[in-house]
């Protein structure tokens, strides 16, 4: 079967493109003259039938409901886990516990959030500024960098290579499976055949390599994990695996991207922060709020009725956890960004049962790496000469970013 | 005044914990609870009502 490839989108509310360029460019514009037209739900025929909440209740409503959406995959791409011959069934799926249902996700989950708690993660602070550190002396005295190619891509790759016991340097295979996973969607089956191939020969390698010399990481850990009193079967350790290898980059990547953009185009907060070091964490949670990366998905499990539109057995449904973070009932003046907004109820990291299990390390990631950025270019803005360059698909983040150094430290 | 942590909402964002830790404290797998039964030391009472508005779960709850 050969993925069609989809013409320019007519009408966002009934033949939407989260996949097409231009959405994840003019997102929150396309948002707010849906929600003012009175379209709380888009629709689109495209990926075989794709359903968009706006609304904060319904995305909350979605999220918290595993009785009629699945996790099964979470990920829209033209192929519904009915096409896909080997697919791993609910409540199991593809790379648990994301791709889970209850009851089996909890006792997946619960293996793996020892590892992602605050108090194991707090300690690695150090560790992380002087990656950050590390990368900023790499850019040398340069007039121009690139934010997102030069630095925030490269963090959460160390962080979770050193996590999981694989090499720091192979930074490509990491980008190579978040673009075959997020990205690439669209791409031609037989290449992507090819990649997921070179990547399950990586995996193996691995995690052979750490069946012959077990150590104190992720995967080794993995390994020796039960599951009701069973150890995981090879799947689910692969499957986990790719999970963690792919959920924790390119979403922090694009969240420090999306905080150091603001800045750049931002000179009034930027100076606040700048001076201020303190009101950095609570600036963090308000680009999480107003710039959330990720926007999740669930399919359908019987033909239902949801708030008056007709959905079908295995019909996706999004959850564009950013646009209930703009949702006007929730947010006062939820489209202005406000670095040291109190009241902030985001869900950047999702609701319900399958919140961010990485959600601790990838804000101390997000805190570390604006730190450190300003610390060391305390003034800076955006190179309107240089292309710069917004993602494509569900996660939403600068591909590249260029930022024009105006003055440096250290 | 008394926080509660309702540990069937809580999902382990973690908010509260960041926000008052002298209020909350998390487990070991990251889900939040109140410590002290709860009562909350005179002069935090600010710190409470901001961790109650920064729940994304809605998980918390206070006794005046």
């Amino acid at each position: 079967m050969t993925d069609t490839v989809y013409g320019p989108v007519t009408d966002w509310a009934t033949d939407f493109d989260h996949g097409a360029p231009e959405y994840n460019a003019n997102v929150h514009q396309i948002w707010e003259n849906l929600v003012a037209s009175g379209c709380p739900i888009a629709h689109t025929e495209r990926y075989g039938g794709t359903w968009l909440p706006l609304t904060h209740e319904m995305v909350h409503e979605i999220a918290y409901d595993t009785d009629h959406f699945t996790s099964q995959s979470v990920v829209v791409t033209q192929r519904k886990p009915s096409m896909i011959e080997d697919a791993i069934p609910a409540p199991i799926g593809g790379a648990p516990p994301i791709t889970s249902d209850p009851p089996f996700h909890q006792e997946a989950r619960r293996i793996l959030l020892p590892a992602f708690a605050p108090k194991k993660i707090d300690p690695l602070r150090d560790e992380i500024r002087d990656m950050c550190n590390d990368l900023i002396d790499n850019m040398g005295d340069k007039d121009v960098v690139d934010a997102a190619v030069e630095y925030a891509q490269h963090i959460p790759v160390m962080v979770i290579a050193s996590m999981c016991g694989l090499p720091r340097e192979d930074g490509e295979v990491f980008r190579d499976m978040v673009h075959l996973f997020l990205e690439g969607i669209g791409e031609p089956q037989e290449e992507r055949e090819i990649a997921f191939e070179r990547i399950g020969a990586y995996l193996d390698k691995h995690i052979q390599d750490h069946i012959d010399n077990p150590r104190e990481d992720l995967i080794s850990f993995l390994l020796n994990a039960e599951i009701m009193g069973n150890k995981l079967s090879m799947e689910h350790v692969r499957g986990t695996i790719i999970l963690l290898m792919v959920a924790g980059v390119d979403t922090t990547w694009s969240g420090i991207g999306n905080s150091l953009w603001h800045l750049a185009t931002n000179t009034v907060d930027r100076r606040r922060l700048s001076e201020n070091k303190e009101m950095i964490p609570a600036a963090v949670e308000e680009f999480l709020r107003a710039y959330a990366p990720v926007t999740m998905a669930r399919l359908v499990k019987e033909d239902m009725d949801f708030h008056g539109v007709q959905m079908k057995k295995e019909d996706w449904v999004l959850l564009p956890f950013p646009a209930a973070n703009r949702d006007p009932k929730q947010f006062e003046n939820p489209a202005e960004v406000v670095i040291d907004r109190e009241e902030n109820r985001h869900s950047a990291f999702g609701l319900g049962i399958h919140r961010c299990l990485g959600s601790n390390l990838a804000r101390l990631e997000l805190n570390v790496a604006v730190e450190v950025f300003l610390e060391r270019f305390p003034d800076f803005e955006l190179d309107l000469n240089e292309v710069m360059q917004w993602s494509t698909g569900q996660v939403r983040g600068p591909r590249k970013l260029p930022i024009r150094v105006l003055a440096r430290k250290g | 005044m008394r926080v509660h942590v309702d540990p069937s909402k809580c999902q382990g964002h973690n908010r509260c914990y960041a926000l008052a830790p002298e209020l909350f404290d998390v487990d070991d797998l990251g889900n939040a609870f109140e410590l002290n039964d709860g009562v909350v030391p005179a002069g935090l009472e600010d710190k409470a009502r901001l961790a109650l508005a920064n729940c994304p779960e809605f998980a918390i709850s206070i006794e005046e």
